[in-house]
């Protein structure tokens, strides 16, 4: 039985043709032609050796790239409770915009996700609402209150991909040691924000000179460094599987490292936001969209984020996409909810600041974008013969202004909004048929 | 110049100019009939979002003195109790067809944010710890009365620098001016990188405190200090409290106010002639008028402009 839900697709039967085909784990990277039938990839063939069968649409991909699609193993859909923020069909809308095939929803809704009564009516909900495949998280803790476990067996019986209290950390070390030992019943990954709060505190952003700056309480690395160090080593006492969220400092990357060195079975992401961006931007423009949890950290911990990437410390890009009504984000910076939208931006904003200027080759962000489904027990989208089609064809070569043309998703809190971005996700074809495609970009019957 | 939100909206010829029309008015203050009509048929709205008895009626006075009208609002007592948001506030008060809004909010950013949403003009008359401009031209105003300039003068600001907007303005506006600035207080009140940030140096003991020619002593925040950032009030008072030993003849000492007797300072400094901290005050309202004149004087009314969409920016 799969654990991803999606309103039923019709099975694509399409050509795509001639375009770069990039996949970095088969190791495809040529022109080609690639045939889809019955929603699954039926041939793959030199440039202009393909013919579309009759009824099947044909893709121009001449100067453009077909890619393995993309999976986001952290993403926040609001659904239930908070559907003025997003839904689930304008969450998957924003995610199949964004060359996303798959993401994975946390659980701090509005009822939290800690039962299996509440996870069945959401993923009944994603059955008929979802335009890409939703995987769904549930709570480690009731309530998210940090006190007392979920009925995590229960819960992954009824297609939990695992657990998180995303938002807040597991503050009580003994929680989550219980937690770790209940894994081994009930399996699915642990996935944890960290976060010390008595660090952390009434903080609104990164600790440093811009935080001096501003006069705004500033939240230290440390308080998500301290917490990663022990919760490695709870993780490796009790041989539990656990995944650190949203990393944002050089500390946590280094903490991340030595665990890993000793074989702790630990795994990690990265956001584009703090991959692109510094507190330095908020020095700029004191903007709401700016402020999300973990803070924009100082160019240090970028580039040690970057390095990380590089050297596999960090092991997928998530974007954490957190949507919010636009009349909680107009408030002073202070008064505002943390969080950026980031699904249909995340591969733009990436290739725009990394790959383009040379800092990551384009191969590497491919991969890390889609390296987030394994890591939670998804398969891994692969451009090859007999796989699902999930692919998205992008246009490298494409400018746009985010937010010029509003956004799919229901909230408009993005923190690359305004900022001119190459790479433009043209369609995306998820688990086998045609979840999106650019309102300029046609498609032409053969 | 349309607005006043931040000591780097201004360079040192504009700091200048202003305490130059400031040291022109003192002369209104002194008049039996203080009042001109240089600011005749302006409005001026004191928007209050915290507590504040100097600077509010300063600001009115000042107004006032120039012969503006002045509507004061006061967050208790108003729609805001009824959850109406800064923006619709601001709005809605924007109907008055102000000339220049005054805000003070405890939240950094505010007057930026104020400025996206209205065609007056703005003045931040504090947002939260960030930034209290008036203040710090009232305090160079007052400094000038004492030295000639401000260049190569070493100013302390001493105390709890973590909280205190009054801190960040000062130390820029003074360090524009040619001063050397050193923040002194306990390390827990002494935000990390303000070194670097500020561009001053920092010091966690009184020990060199007699290389200073001014002392500029900060409120210890009761209200702010939710933290318990110092183990006790007694042991700062004893390593940090300016008293008679601690403060030389030749020293300059100043503070915002209002003043915790027997914490930061004790009484005999405060009633010492070193101290000009009633000259800050009377400064107070004389800055404020050249700061009003600045920005209301000789212009037309604002012509309607786009006010900034969705979420206003707030350029810090």
């Amino acid at each position: 039985m799969s654990v991803l839900d999606h309103r039923p697709l019709g099975p694509a039967e399409l050509l795509v043709r001639g375009a770069h085909v990039l996949d970095p784990r088969t190791g495809i990277d040529a022109p080609q032609d690639v045939l889809i039938r019955g929603g699954e990839i039926a041939e793959i063939g030199a440039p202009g050796s393909l013919e579309a069968p009759a009824g099947a649409e044909v893709l121009d991909g001449a100067a453009r790239h077909l890619l393995p699609g993309f999976v986001d193993p952290h993403v926040h859909l609001r659904t239930p409770g908070q559907e003025h923020k997003e839904d689930l069909d304008s969450g998957t809308r924003a995610a199949a915009a964004g060359g996303f095939v798959a993401v994975v929803a946390m659980p701090n809704t509005d009822p939290t996700v800690d039962s299996a009564p509440v996870l069945r009516s959401l993923r009944d909900a994603a059955r008929r609402e979802a335009r890409v495949p939703v995987g769904f998280m549930a709570s480690v803790t009731r309530g998210l209150a940090g006190e007392q476990l979920t009925e995590m067996h229960e819960l992954r019986a009824s297609g939990a991909l695992g657990f998180t209290d995303d938002g807040k950390p597991v503050h009580r070390a003994g929680i989550l040691r219980m937690a770790l030992q209940y894994q081994r019943l009930a399996g699915g990954v642990i996935a944890l924000h960290e976060e010390d709060p008595t660090l952390s505190g009434t903080g609104v952003m990164h600790e440093g000179t811009v935080s001096a700056r501003l006069g705004l309480t500033g939240i230290p690395s440390v308080s998500e460094s301290t917490l990663i160090a022990r919760d490695a080593a709870l993780a490796r006492y009790e041989e539990g599987r656990i995944h650190i969220q949203h990393l944002s400092a050089r500390e946590s990357v280094e903490a991340i490292a030595e665990a890993k060195a000793r074989g702790v079975r630990i795994s990690c992401e990265a956001s584009p936001h703090h991959l692109t961006m510094t507190d330095e931007a908020l020095l700029e423009a004191l903007d709401t969209r700016r402020k999300m949890n973990p803070p924009l950290r100082a160019e240090a911990d970028r580039q040690a984020l970057i390095a990380g990437l590089r050297d596999g410390t960090i092991d997928c890009i998530a974007t954490d996409h957190a949507p919010h009504a636009r009349e909680e984000k107009e408030v002073p910076f202070e008064q505002a909810p943390m969080g950026t939208t980031g699904l249909e931006t995340a591969f733009a904003a990436v290739y725009t600041d990394l790959v383009l200027p040379g800092v990551l080759p384009l191969a590497l962000v491919v991969e890390k974008l889609s390296a987030g489904a394994a890591l939670m027990g998804l398969p891994t989208p692969r451009i090859a013969v007999g796989e699902p089609a999930n692919v998205c064809l992008v246009d490298l070569d494409a400018e746009w202004e985010v937010g010029e043309h509003g956004y799919e998703s229901r909230s408009e809190n993005c923190c690359f909004a305004g900022r001119r971005l190459q790479g433009r996700v043209l369609a995306t074809l998820a688990a086998g048929g045609v979840a999106y495609r650019e309102r300029s970009f046609a498609l032409s019957a053969a | 110049m349309r607005h006043l939100l931040s000591i780097e909206d201004l360079d040192r010829a504009a700091i200048e100019r202003i305490l130059d029309r400031a040291r022109s008015f003192t002369e209104v203050s002194e008049r039996e009939i203080k009042k001109v009509p240089a600011l005749r048929g302006r409005r001026v709205l004191n928007l209050f979002y915290e507590a504040s008895t100097r600077t509010r009626s300063s600001f009115e006075l000042a107004a006032k003195s120039l012969s503006a009208d002045v509507i004061n609002f006061v967050s208790s007592g108003s729609s805001v109790e009824k959850g109406e948001s800064l923006k619709d506030t601001v709005q809605t008060l924007s109907a008055y067809q102000p000339d220049l809004i005054v805000i003070r909010s405890p939240h950094v950013g505010a007057a930026n944010l104020v400025a996206g949403w209205t065609t007056a003009g703005v003045v931040n008359a504090g947002d939260g710890k960030h930034e209290h401009p008036t203040q710090a031209l009232l305090d160079v105003h007052t400094l000038l009365q004492r030295f000639d300039k401000l260049d190569g003068l070493s100013i302390w600001i001493v105390g709890d620098v973590l909280h205190s907007r009054v801190a960040r303005s000062d130390i820029l506006a003074f360090t524009k001016l040619g001063a050397r600035v050193t923040v002194c207080g306990p390390p827990t009140l002494i935000p990390r990188g303000i070194a670097e940030a500020l561009g001053c140096d920092v010091e966690y003991t009184l020990d060199r405190l007699g290389e200073a020619d001014v002392v500029y002593a900060l409120r210890m925040q009761h209200e702010r200090m939710s933290g318990s950032f110092v183990p006790s009030l007694r042991e700062y008072a004893s390593v940090y409290q300016i008293d008679g030993r601690r403060l030389g003849a030749r020293q300059v000492l100043m503070h915002p106010g209002p003043v915790n007797r027997g914490v930061e300072l004790a009484a005999e400094v405060i009633d010492s002639p070193q101290a000009m901290i009633g000259r800050q005050v009377a400064a107070g309202v004389v800055v404020r008028m050249a700061v009003l004149y600045e920005l209301l004087a000789g212009r037309g009314a604002p012509s309607p402009q786009a006010v900034s969409s969705y979420p206003a920016p707030q350029p810090a």
